[in-house]
């Protein structure tokens, strides 16, 4: 029944994904006991989607980002499955093919992208070598399209003749989300792109990525610990876990019938802003050491519905990994709760 | 139930002066914030980053010594001694928690050595009992077992549990305020609870005073009693932490409340206007309300007269011409 129901999903994926990730595993350093950051990830997004990737740091959610930028360096380096864009695997293309993807086909807003702009440049002039780097195109015209990019975001285009440090965290970030709009991507990564902004500004540059959207049906791929933050945003989510993707739900539904224990957990760990005042407990424990992960289900040290009393189930949680299982329309879940629950 | 009040702060005004090529300008990081820190409370500070808060935080730890103003401990004005003794007597009694969990110990030595090394300075016990101290504040704070986490190095421990060793620390010395400054932004979301409901502890428990600075009001409601929303400098609206955000009389209140995410409804898409480049209201404040930029309820009175903090209902207070009008006009 397994292998059917992973069957049914693939071919599901297949038809109209722009990105596909198929059983990714990503290593860190050499020997005998390397990290495994990212071991066996499945993860497909269409065109135009926002897809969300949730997860604490350390569970292998910004390696995910870089393989698929295929920014990866070693000691990290990619073990295992295939990254297919537009159908075709990234895995064994050339240096200059891959320039040529990055920009043209998938662009990065990165982490720390309030430091990802060159202090020394005018900010025009780096709209300018982006574009340049990719297209012939000359100065003047760089420069114009540069403006417009940058009121797109709403900057006032005469702001292409400031230098980085002139300008607002809130502003950068515009700047660097403009910059990834430059050569028209199909598929922008937002790797926690608004995490040091005040959630005033935060939700400014959000709805702003939305409207571009909209406009320019570009895909997302938003990655982020702030799980309140993509059930708003996000079309998808997908929670990821010591390296393994434990749940993925269209967003309406993952807020109203989350699945997996640490997926509960993680939203109970958000205090409510309305409603009767109640205790809440997070999540006991802390995330695993990747070099020595758990037996059996990873998250089972933390999980409340791992007991010894119940003795079957406390087995196979601790000995047996649990495949991700389709639980409704587009909602899969790994967890032998639930795989007890439809056998 | 009246509680006493350790901590008074009034008045309290830091301009910092910023010097370019061609002017000299003053950022009032502070501008005459005044309020009471009480015993077993939890006192929320919110705004938004550059609001000022972090500087009242520190201004209160004697990091800095303010402009002006009067940081009142135990009826004694504080705010301006420079002996080391009293500095040291002050800072036994009010203790600050960093943001960064990873910065803020010391790499090369042991969890026991940042736990002791206050119970040494200050005296607190006699040399015989100090391990065992040691071990009963980690207990308190949730690190257990105590012996094995003592002789650990911070490297070895999570954000989380670094960040309770932070509090274990500053809990040596049993302190009757701490100035909590962001304790939870830097840590994973599933932990942020244990370190809330850590303070929540310690506040029913020790009867601690605990300033909580924080740009989340999520988190602000779940600890806090009390909460003070700063905007440049100032304060533009106090009261009970349910009472303000159940009702809030501050336009910048309930932008900030609005730009809580909220699962409940989906982000609606809008494009932002171009602003043009407008220095923060901190630097060179004019006459008039600081938030007049960007009020959607500013009227003609916004841009000339400051306003004062008026009580427009039992015990909440703001700083608006529009929702909290002075009882004379």
């Amino acid at each position: 029944m397994t292998a059917a129901v992973e069957e049914s999903a693939s071919v599901r994926t297949r038809e109209a994904a722009l990105l596909e990730i198929r059983q990714l595993v990503v290593e860190y350093g050499a020997g005998e006991r390397p990290a495994r950051a990212v071991d066996g990830v499945d993860l497909a997004i269409g065109e135009g989607e926002i897809v969300g990737l949730a997860g604490e740091s350390g569970c292998g959610k910004t390696t995910v980002a870089n393989a698929v930028m295929q920014l990866l360096r070693p000691p990290a380096r990619i073990v295992g499955g295939s990254i297919l864009f537009e159908g075709e695997d990234l895995l064994g293309k050339s240096a200059e093919q891959l320039r040529r993807y990055r920009g043209r086909n998938v662009s990065m807003v990165l982490q720390s992208a309030m430091n990802a702009l060159n202090p020394v440049m005018r900010v025009g002039d780096q709209f300018v070598d982006t574009m340049r780097a990719h297209e012939r195109i000359d100065r003047r015209r760089a420069l114009m399209r540069a403006g417009e990019l940058l009121e797109l975001v709403g900057i006032d285009r005469g702001r292409a003749r400031s230098y980085p440090h002139e300008l607002s965290g809130g502003m950068r970030q515009r700047v660097i989300i403009a910059m990834a709009l430059a050569l028209n991507p199909q598929l922008i990564i937002m790797d926690e792109p608004t995490t040091a902004l005040d959630v005033v500004v935060q939700r400014e540059i959000l709805q702003q990525v939305e409207a571009l959207k909209r406009e320019f049906s570009f895909a997302v791929l938003f990655i982020t610990h702030d799980l309140s933050l993509l059930l708003e945003f996000a079309d998808r989510i997908a929670i990821m876990y010591a390296g393994e993707i434990v749940e993925t739900a269209p967003a309406e539904q993952l807020a109203v019938s989350p699945q997996h224990p640490y997926t509960q957990g993680l939203l109970a760990s958000f205090p409510p802003l309305t409603g009767t005042w109640t205790r809440l407990t997070g999540i006991p424990g802390s995330p695993p050491d990747l070099r020595d992960p758990p037996v059996g289900c990873r998250f089972n040290p933390r999980c409340p519905h791992c007991r010894p009393e119940d003795h079957e189930l406390y087995v196979r949680q601790t000995t047996e990994r649990p495949k991700l299982r389709i639980v409704a329309p587009g909602h899969e879940v790994a967890c032998h709760l639930i795989a007890r629950g439809s056998e | 139930m009246t509680t006493a009040a350790p901590l008074e702060v009034r008045s309290l005004t830091k301009h910092f002066a910023v010097r370019s090529a061609f002017r000299r300008t003053h950022v009032h990081a502070v501008d005459d914030v005044s309020f009471d820190l009480r015993h077993g409370t939890i006192t929320a500070l919110v705004g938004e980053s550059g609001s000022g808060k972090s500087t009242v935080a520190r201004l209160l730890a004697h990091l800095f010594e303010p402009s002006d103003g009067a940081v009142i401990f135990e009826g004694v004005d504080v705010s301006r001694v420079r002996r080391r003794q009293d500095v040291l007597r002050y800072r036994s009694q009010v203790q600050m928690i960093f943001q960064d969990p990873f910065a803020s110990l010391n790499p090369v030595k042991t969890i026991r050595h940042h736990v002791e090394r206050p119970l040494r300075i200050h005296g607190i016990v006699p040399p015989a009992q100090i391990e065992e101290r040691v071990h009963e504040l980690l207990r308190t704070v949730g690190l257990v077992p105590p012996q094995d986490i003592a002789a650990k190095y911070p490297h070895e421990l999570s954000g989380g549990q670094r960040q309770r060793v932070a509090i274990a620390r500053a809990l040596a010395v049993e302190p009757r305020v701490v100035l909590a400054d962001e304790p939870i932004s830097m840590l994973d979301v599933s932990i942020r609870i244990g370190i809330l409901n850590l303070m929540l502890k310690l506040k029913e428990e020790r009867r601690i005073a605990f300033l909580y600075v924080t740009h989340d009001l999520a988190s602000a409601r779940y600890v806090a009693d009390d909460i003070l929303v700063m905007y440049a400098g100032q304060i533009v609206e106090r009261g009970p932490i349910e009472q303000v955000l159940s009702e809030p009389l501050h336009p910048y209140t309930r932008l900030l409340l609005a730009a809580v995410p909220d699962p409940a409804t989906k982000l609606r898409a809008q494009r932002i206007e171009a602003r043009k480049g407008r220095a923060s209201a901190a630097v060179d404040p004019q006459e008039g309300c600081r938030f007049v930029t960007r009020c959607p309820l500013a009227i003609d009175v916004c841009s000339r007269v400051t306003p004062e903090l008026v009580e427009a209902q039992p015990q909440q207070a703001a700083r608006c011409h529009v929702t909290a009008p002075a009882p004379s006009s």
